[in-house]
C-alpha cells in the first residue's frame, strides 16, 4: 500500500474510478460534483485508464446513457448533485427497476430554491424511494473506498442496483485530505470484471428491455426490487469483509461509536459525524455516556441493526441535513419506526441547510438536550 | 423489385417485430418498424422511447420483438442509444464483444418523443455523433394519450387539445421543421420519408446505416384514430401527404439536399386535408381562407426545397 496523499474527496473518488476500471462514463457538471469528472477526464486524456466519456446535454441523459451502456455489458459510472440529481430523479427509479449496476458518486448538496451550491441532504432524501442504494460517507478516504465498495455491491448477482456513494459537498468533494489509495493492481482485483446476467447487446439471445406492465404484474415486479434492496444488506458484509485487509477498516451499513454503555446517542449521515466523534469523546471524557451511530446504508436502511444497536439507550438525537415541510424529517421519521414500541425517547433536529456549518458547540447543545428543533438558525432573520 | 425480395427474406425468416401486437389496424408504425429493420443486414438493437410502438409491442410478460429491445422512458431514447453505441466501442476496445458483432443502433420514437420532450436528448446525441439510427415515426400528434397536440401536428389540425369551436379552428401554429433541426446539426445524414413509400424508405435506411455517425429519419406515419380516417385507406392518406408536397420526400446526404421523389404535378392541398376527419371543418366555406393559407405555406416551403436540391437528381435510375 502507498503512503497517504493529500486529496480531495472529489480527487479520491476519480481516483477509485480510476482503478475501477468503467467503460463508459457519462456525465454532465454541476458543483460540487464537477471536479470529479474533471478528474477522471484528465486521468482519461492522459491514459492513466480508458473509457468512454459521453459530454451529455444534461444529467437526465447523463443517467439514462448510463442505463444503455450499462445493460449492455460496459461498467458505468457517472456523478451528480442537488439539481442535477434532481432532473434525472425519474430516470434513478427506472434505472433501479432495471436493475442497471451503476455506481454514481452524489456530491451532497441543497436543492433550489433558493438556489445554493453548499451541502445538504436534500438532494439524495429527494431519491430515497427510488430503489437505489445510498452510501454516506464520512471523508475523503471513506468516499475512496466506498466507491470501490459500491462497484461489488452494485453488481452483485443478488443485488443488481445502481449505488449512490454520497459525499458531502465542499466539505468533502473539495475539502483536502490525507488519502491512502490502494495500488492500482489490489483495487482492480478487488472489483473484479463487470458481469451482467444478460446483455442487451447479446444478439444471438434478444431480450425486450424495459416493457410496459399492468397492473396484473407491476406490483410483483415492485416487490421483486425491494427484495433486491434487501439483499443488499445481506451481500455486504461480505464484500466488506473483502475489502477489510487490504484497507484497514471494516465497513459496516452502520457504524457504532463509543456506544458501549451510551445512553444519549446521536444518529447522522455524513462529513458531521467527524465532528461528532470529538464531542462524544470530549462527554465521555467528561464522564457522560455519549455515544454516536452513523448510517453509511441509509439506503436500504438497516432497521434491525439500527434498533438493536440502539437497544441500550435512554434517548436518541437524530439530525437531519434535509427537512420535509409540513411532514417528519426523513432521518427522524426512520428511526421513529426502527425504534416504535421500544420506550426509547426520540428527539429529531435538522440542521445546516444549504451548507450552514454545525459546530462542536451546537453538538454538545443537542446532546444536553437544549438545542432547538432548527439547529443553528439566525435569530434576526426569516421572521414572518 | 430486388429489395423487394431481400425485405421479404428478411421478413420471412425471424421477424424483428412479430405480428400479435396491439397496435391498431391501419397503424403505420408496424411497416415503418418493419420497413426499417429488415433493410438493415447485420444484428441491430433497438431503443424505443415510451408512445404508442413500446406500449402496445411488450405488454409484460409477452413481447413482440425478436431484437435486442430496450425502453427507458420518453424524452431520452437518444441518449440511451448513446450509452449503448459507447459501450459497444469501450467493449470492442477490449477485445470484449465477438468479432464479427457489428450492431447496428436503431431508435425509434414517436413526434412527441422527438419534436418536443425527446428534442434535448436528440440533439445532443446527434451533436456528439455517436453512430446510430433515429427514426421518427411522425404521426403529427400524440396518439398514445389519446391525441393531443405536439409541436408536429400541422396548422388547421383538430386534436383533443387545439379542438374547433367558435372560437378555435384547431391547432393555431404550424408545425415545428424537425427535418431542417436534425439537418442544423450537421450530422452526415438527414432524410425524410413516408409509410407508404417503403421503397424509398428503405433506400433512406441503408444511406443512413452506411455513414460513420448518427442518422435521422422523419418518417410520416398514419395513424387511422388521430387523423380520423379508414384504416384500409391508408396509403391513400399518406401519398397524398406526398403527391401535395405538404410531406416532401427528400434527403440531405453531407449537405447536399436532393429530392428523392418528384409528384409529376403537384396536387392542390385539399386532397390532403380531404378525407381526414381532423381537417374536415377547413374544408367548410368560411375556412377557405384557412386553406389558402395552408397551401401558400406549402407552396413556399415546396419552393424553398427545390432552390436546395440545386442537383436535384431524383428521376435518374438508381
Amino acid at each position: 500500500m502507498n503512503g497517504p496523499r493529500l486529496l480531495t474527496g472529489g480527487e479520491a473518488v476519480a481516483h477509485a474510478m480510476r482503478q475501477a476500471k468503467p467503460d463508459v462514463v457519462p456525465a454532465y457538471p454541476i458543483t460540487p460534483q464537477t471536479p470529479i469528472i474533471q478528474a477522471f477526464a484528465k486521468f482519461v486524456a492522459s491514459g492513466a485508464t480508458h473509457a468512454e466519456l459521453i459530454d451529455v446535454e444534461s444529467e437526465h441523459s447523463a443517467l439514462s446513457a448510463a442505463i444503455g451502456s450499462a445493460l449492455a455489458g460496459a461498467r458505468t459510472m457517472t456523478a451528480t448533485s442537488s439539481q442535477g440529481l434532481a432532473l434525472m430523479t425519474e430516470v434513478v427509479y427506472i434505472a433501479a427497476s432495471l436493475r442497471a449496476p451503476i455506481v454514481m458518486a452524489v456530491g451532497n448538496r441543497a436543492l433550489s430554491g433558493p438556489i445554493n451550491i453548499h451541502c445538504d441532504h436534500s438532494d439524495s432524501m429527494l431519491v430515497r424511494d427510488s430503489g437505489v442504494i445510498q452510501l454516506f460517507a464520512e471523508n475523503a478516504q471513506e468516499a475512496y473506498e466506498l466507491i470501490l465498495l459500491a462497484t461489488r455491491l452494485a453488481e452483485h448477482p443478488d443485488v443488481l442496483l445502481p449505488v449512490l456513494v454520497c459525499l458531502d459537498g465542499f466539505t468533502i468533494t473539495h475539502g483536502a485530505e490525507p488519502v491512502t489509495l490502494l495500488d492500482d493492481e489490489v483495487a482492480a482485483a478487488f472489483v473484479g470484471e463487470y458481469r451482467i446476467p444478460h446483455s442487451v447487446l447479446d444478439v444471438r439471445d434478444p431480450a425486450t428491455y424495459g416493457p410496459f406492465a399492468m397492473p396484473d404484474y407491476y406490483y410483483e415486479l415492485r416487490r421483486a426490487q425491494a427484495a433486491a434492496s434487501a439483499a443488499a444488506l445481506e451481500v455486504f458484509p461480505s464484500i466488506a469483509a473483502e475489502l477489510e485487509p487490504l484497507c484497514g477498516r471494516r465497513y459496516a451499513p452502520i457504524e457504532q461509536y463509543r456506544l458501549e454503555g451510551a445512553e444519549r446517542v446521536l444518529v447522522a449521515l455524513g462529513s458531521t459525524c467527524g465532528t461528532a466523534r470529538d464531542v462524544v469523546d470530549e462527554l465521555r471524557a467528561a464522564g457522560e455516556a455519549a455515544g454516536l451511530l452513523e448510517l453509511t446504508s441509509y439506503r436500504p436502511f438497516p432497521s434491525r441493526l439500527v434498533a438493536a444497536a440502539l437497544a441500550g439507550a435512554d434517548r436518541v438525537l437524530v439530525l437531519d441535513r434535509a427537512d420535509s415541510p409540513g411532514g417528519t424529517p426523513p432521518l427522524a421519521a426512520e428511526l421513529a419506526a426502527c425504534l416504535y414500541g421500544s420506550g426509547i425517547e426520540l428527539e429529531s433536529h435538522v440542521y445546516g441547510l444549504g451548507g450552514r456549518e454545525i459546530h462542536p458547540a451546537d453538538l454538545h447543545e443537542i446532546f444536553a438536550g437544549h438545542a432547538a428543533d432548527y439547529v443553528g438558525l439566525r435569530g434576526d432573520a426569516c421572521r414572518g | 423489385m430486388s429489395r423487394l425480395k431481400e425485405l421479404a427474406r428478411n421478413e420471412a425468416g425471424v421477424p424483428p417485430l412479430r405480428g400479435g401486437h396491439a397496435l391498431c389496424q391501419g397503424c403505420g408504425i408496424p411497416l415503418v418498424v418493419r420497413t426499417v429493420l429488415n433493410s438493415i443486414e447485420g444484428p441491430v438493437v433497438v431503443v424505443n422511447a415510451t408512445g404508442c410502438l413500446e406500449v402496445a409491442t411488450t405488454r409484460f410478460p409477452t413481447t413482440a420483438w425478436n431484437v435486442p429491445w430496450l425502453h427507458v422512458a420518453f424524452e431520452n431514447a437518444a441518449a440511451v442509444a448513446s450509452g449503448i453505441e459507447s459501450a459497444q466501442r469501450a467493449l470492442r476496445r477490449r477485445n470484449a464483444l465477438p468479432d464479427d458483432q457489428d450492431v447496428t443502433v436503431v431508435t425509434f420514437a414517436g413526434d412527441g418523443g422527438t419534436y418536443d420532450i425527446g428534442l434535448q436528448a436528440l440533439s445532443g446525441a446527434l451533436e456528439r455523433g455517436h453512430r446510430f439510427l433515429f427514426v421518427c415515426y411522425d404521426n403529427e400528434a400524440y396518439m398514445n394519450t389519446g391525441v393531443q397536440r405536439s409541436g408536429a401536428t400541422p396548422f388547421g389540425a383538430a386534436t383533443t387539445t387545439s379542438q374547433v369551436g367558435d372560437e378555435s379552428f384547431g391547432k393555431a401554429q404550424k408545425r415545428k421543421d424537425m427535418t431542417a433541426i436534425a439537418i442544423g446539426h450537421h450530422v452526415r445524414y438527414v432524410a425524410q420519408a413516408a409509410a407508404s413509400h417503403w421503397d424509398d424508405l428503405s433506400t433512406k435506411v441503408e444511406r443512413a446505416t452506411a455513414i460513420d455517425g448518427p442518422a435521422f429519419l422523419n418518417v410520416l406515419t398514419d395513424c387511422p384514430l388521430g387523423w380520423g380516417h379508414e384504416p384500409r385507406t391508408s396509403r391513400r392518406v399518406l401519398d397524398s401527404a406526398v403527391e401535395t408536397c405538404f410531406w416532401p420526400l427528400f434527403e440531405v446526404s453531407d449537405g447536399q439536399y436532393r429530392l428523392t421523389y418528384r409528384p409529376e404535378r403537384r396536387l392542390p392541398i385539399e386532397k390532403w386535408l380531404d378525407g381526414q376527419n381532423r381537417f374536415a371543418h377547413l374544408l367548410r366555406p368560411e375556412n377557405r381562407p384557412l386553406v389558402e393559407r395552408i397551401q401558400k405555406e406549402v407552396k413556399s416551403d415546396w419552393d424553398s426545397l427545390l432552390a436546395l436540391c440545386a442537383t436535384d437528381d431524383s428521376r435518374r435510375p438508381r
